[in-house]
């Protein structure tokens, strides 16, 4: 179902390339060069999928619970400014810096979350709206919190988080003068650490089962689902529903909040100021609705989608010099295919008429 | 129809039927949940295909292969789970998808004259203007049938209709029936209720296990008669029951008062009993308080005044985890709204209150072997069908879903066990057994509090009846010297 749906998504576009006077398959040829053709475009594309992955699963297991959770974005957000900070401030030896950064990460991403969850509880304000707005906010925070004198290295930059906090594969190592000599020997080796491999991607496949298990193996998944599935039915079993909301947002919040910590202790080490959200909550939406909602699904179309990026960045380059959008045109139309399926059964209607039953 | 059968894969929802309705007549459909008298009906209505078989209409074969295919041959459909925008008016609703337009922008004006025209020639009153939402089940009924007539409908097929209807509803009903044919339509009923084929029907076909058993004529038949052909044994009406003493008070109300969702005094001021070894069933007409307050006592609407106790401990205003541990059990009044969760498989449903619970979980994991060994006795105990603990709620006819909600509440245990509508849109055989397992309740020296709109099953099963008028219990009687008259005059508000 979803496989067909990506197929049509890859014609059609392919049909919109033609209009726009691009080879799709010259387009698509480039994509998967620039993904699998060398082990550093695929150590890249790894990298890029990790924060995609997480907030997918925080946004399924939002949707699993009967809440929208557009709130990933500021969550992600939140992560970045809290890592950066604890990365920077804190004083602590390597290992458990980077799990106390994590930890930090996820207690105030869950909190964002559990404040849109707050609101919908007690006010009834509807989860989306509070979503953007606080997107917004976080936004704006991060880009104040970079002016604060003792966190101000210079322009729009923040300090950059102490060596002891990053979770780069063999960083240490890759930059000393004896592993750069071993690794002019290993060019190959040499090649993918030129990306900056980290240990993020384990953790990101660890945190979607660990999502997968609270929530079909738990009591507390059992309650979620319940009141995402049918609020009446859960209070009437004695589930507190206003409760259980903000714990769900909790754990979305937290997750996105996990994701946007990877990202700093991983690859971009601080942060400098934005002039756009980055879009990875944004994204991750499209990861959940390709994966159907799933969060071991997540993992797949995490990947998936980091791949549709990083390759698709490389249209930019010669011989093709395709803009960027063309990319966005894709994903959008693949997610399009996808979170309509009932295009497809209505296909299926017009070529042959399949009964409803009842 | 003319030997109409329907396969779903292996499962033969319809063999080899044949169905005759004339001209003016009035013909039931009688059979259990699962019969499969909605599944021939739907292929009557187009929304399904036989597999085999034919459909003529007025002498004509027709292939019904959609809905408006049976519009256009003059047959309407009013399902029992109604199909209604409720923000939208009467006049909005019936012309939804046929709509008159005046080059391109609706005709409401032409629209609501043909309307008010159709529902004076039919008695079918309603208020153009009126929101779906704002009206009540009877005149939302009414809506239905009028959406139908105005496409033109001579044929009208009525699925299960007086389910949710109160009893002046069901007169109300008779009369609209006997009009519709009076102008020449023909009407079919898909009901359980025996009663009320012998009040309306000409002739009455009778679908067992998806097979035609008889079709007979009303008058010359009884209602065992027609559920014994239904069920194939004897069935009894009469609940059996002994004799028991009652001891200690489990529910006690005194004097509450609880609002309804507009804010207005719905119970006021109501006090009531009920002991170990009793079943006490509150009689009532729709809408005077009944349903608020069974959600005041179990926790689901704030009570403002006065205190409910059970077993002398007071509950009132608890949440409903604490009443539910305090051994009150509900069967609620809707099943698909607030008693299962649908999209639940019938094992979770099962554990839907008690999952936090040994066996069923521990230290907060789930244990799925205990939880499924729950849920495969429980379908045995209870008959529940199909008897694949897999399946999901939403898949199982009414019947068996209130089954599932029965199971798990008597499981519990409750010293007070609340039925509200237990038997709403369950067929005779469903009713008998549910019936049965209220008197076990209560034979177990357990408190059983029934509230129903169906004033036979409240005379029959309970041992004393209150009658429930604008939020206050006036008239309590032992169910041995209740008269039907006496009640029904109880529940209009006592006045000659």
């Amino acid at each position: 179902m979803t496989l067909l749906s990506i197929l049509f998504g890859f014609i059609i576009t392919a049909i919109i390339l033609l209009i726009a006077r691009y080879n799709p398959l010259q387009i698509y040829g480039v994509i998967v060069k620039g993904v699998f053709s060398k082990p550093k475009y695929i150590a890249y594309t790894i990298i890029k999928s990790t924060p995609l992955i997480l907030t997918g699963v925080s946004i399924a297991f939002a949707l699993k619970t009967g809440l929208l959770n557009i709130g990933a974005e500021g969550q992600f957000i939140v992560g970045t400014i809290v890592a950066s900070m604890a990365g920077y401030f804190f004083n602590l030896p390597p290992v458990i810096h980077p799990i106390v950064v994590m930890v930090v990460a996820i207690i105030f991403g869950g909190l964002w979350g559990a404040l849109i969850g707050a609101l919908k509880a007690k006010f009834g304000i509807h989860e989306v709206i509070s979503s953007i707005m606080l997107n917004w906010i976080a936004l704006y925070a991060h880009n104040a919190v970079i002016n604060i004198p003792a966190f101000f290295e210079r322009t729009n930059k923040a300090h950059t988080i102490k060596d002891s906090a990053s979770i780069v594969f063999l960083e240490g190592f890759k930059n000393s003068e004896s592993g750069k000599e071993w690794l002019l020997d290993h060019p190959g080796i040499r090649d993918i650490l030129k990306a900056p491999v980290n240990y993020g991607i384990i953790i990101a496949i660890l945190v979607a089962i660990l999502i997968w298990f609270i929530l079909n193996k738990t009591t507390l998944g059992f309650r979620l689902r319940a009141v995402g599935y049918n609020k009446f039915a859960a209070e009437y079993g004695g589930i507190n529903v206003k409760r259980n909301i903000v714990t769900s947002m909790f754990i979305s919040g937290s997750v996105s909040g996990l994701a946007g910590a990877l990202m700093i202790l991983g690859v971009s080490k601080g942060i400098t100021t934005l002039s756009a959200m980055e879009g990875y909550g944004l994204d991750g939406i499209g990861v959940a609705l390709i994966a159907g909602n799933s969060p071991i699904a997540c993992i797949f179309s995490g990947l998936f989608f980091g791949a549709l990026k990083y390759g698709g960045s490389k249209i930019q380059a010669r011989p093709i010099e395709a803009p960027k959008e063309i990319i966005s045109i894709m994903i959008g139309t693949i997610i399009f295919f996808i979170a309509i399926p009932r295009i497809v059964k209505v296909l299926k209607r017009l070529t042959g008429r399949k009964g409803v039953t009842r | 129809m003319k030997n109409i059968t329907k396969k779903f894969g292996h499962l033969t929802a319809n063999d080899n039927i044949n169905l005759t309705v004339y001209k003016g007549e009035v013909h039931a459909l009688l059979g259990e949940n699962g019969a499969g008298k909605s599944t021939l009906m739907n292929q009557l209505y187009g929304m399904i295909e036989p597999t085999s078989g034919e459909i003529y209409i007025n002498g004509n074969k027709v292939n019904v292969n959609n809905p408006n295919v049976a519009i256009a041959n003059g047959i309407g459909m009013v399902h029992q789970h109604f199909m209604l925008v409720e923000p939208f008016t009467v006049v909005e609703n019936i012309i939804l998808g046929s709509e008159i337009t005046k080059y391109g922008v609706l005709d409401m004006k032409k629209a609501k004259e043909e309307i008010v025209e159709l529902s004076e020639k039919y008695s079918l009153y309603v208020n153009p203007d009126d929101k779906i939402e704002d009206i009540t089940v009877g005149m939302q009924q009414r809506v239905e049938i009028l959406k139908a007539l105005y496409r033109g409908a001579d044929i009208l097929i009525l699925d299960e209709p007086t389910s949710v209807l109160t009893p002046q509803e069901i007169k109300e009903l008779v009369i609209i029936i006997d009009n519709l044919t009076k102008e020449g339509k023909s009407v079919i009923i898909i009901t359980h209720k025996l009663k009320e084929i012998k009040q309306v029907a000409d002739n009455c076909t009778i679908i067992r296990r998806g097979k035609r058993i008889d079709t007979v004529k009303v008058d010359e038949v009884t209602e065992e008669e027609l559920a014994a052909k239904m069920v194939g044994r004897e069935v009894t009406f009469k609940v059996p029951k002994e004799d028991r003493e009652t001891s200690d008070t489990v529910l006690s109300i005194d004097n509450i008062t609880v609002k309804n969702n507009r804010g207005l005094v719905a119970v006021d001021g109501l006090s009531l009993e009920v002991k170990r070894g009793e079943i006490v069933g509150i009689a009532g007409v729709d809408g005077n308080g009944q349903s608020e307050l069974v959600e005041a006592i179990t926790g689901l609407r704030k009570i403002e005044k006065g205190h409910v106790k059970i077993n002398g401990k007071d509950i009132t205003n608890m949440t409903p985890r604490k009443i539910i541990d305090n051994k009150v059990s509900t069967i609620p009044e809707n099943r698909q709204k607030v008693g299962l969760v649908l999209d639940f498989s019938i094992y979770e449903n099962m554990i839907l209150e008690n999952y936090h619970k040994e066996p069923f979980s521990k230290k907060g994991i789930l244990q799925k072997d205990k939880i499924i060994d729950n849920a495969k006795n429980l379908i045995k105990q209870f008959d529940i069908r199909p008897t694949d603990e897999t399946v999901l709620a939403k898949s199982l006819s009414g019947g068996n879903q209130q089954k599932v909600i029965i199971a798990r509440e008597i499981m519990n245990n409750p010293d007070l066990l609340i039925a509200t509508q237990p038997t709403r849109g369950l067929d005779v055989g469903a009713i008998e057994y549910v019936h049965k397992e209220l008197v076990k309740q209560r034979d177990r020296n357990k408190a059983v509090l029934l509230v129903s709109l169906e004033l036979d099953e409240v005379m029959n099963v309970s041992d004393r009846i209150a009658v429930i008028y604008e939020g206050k219990i006036k008239y309590v009687v032992d169910a041995k010297e209740a008269t039907e008259a006496k009640l029904g005059l109880e529940m209009a508000g006592g006045k000659k």
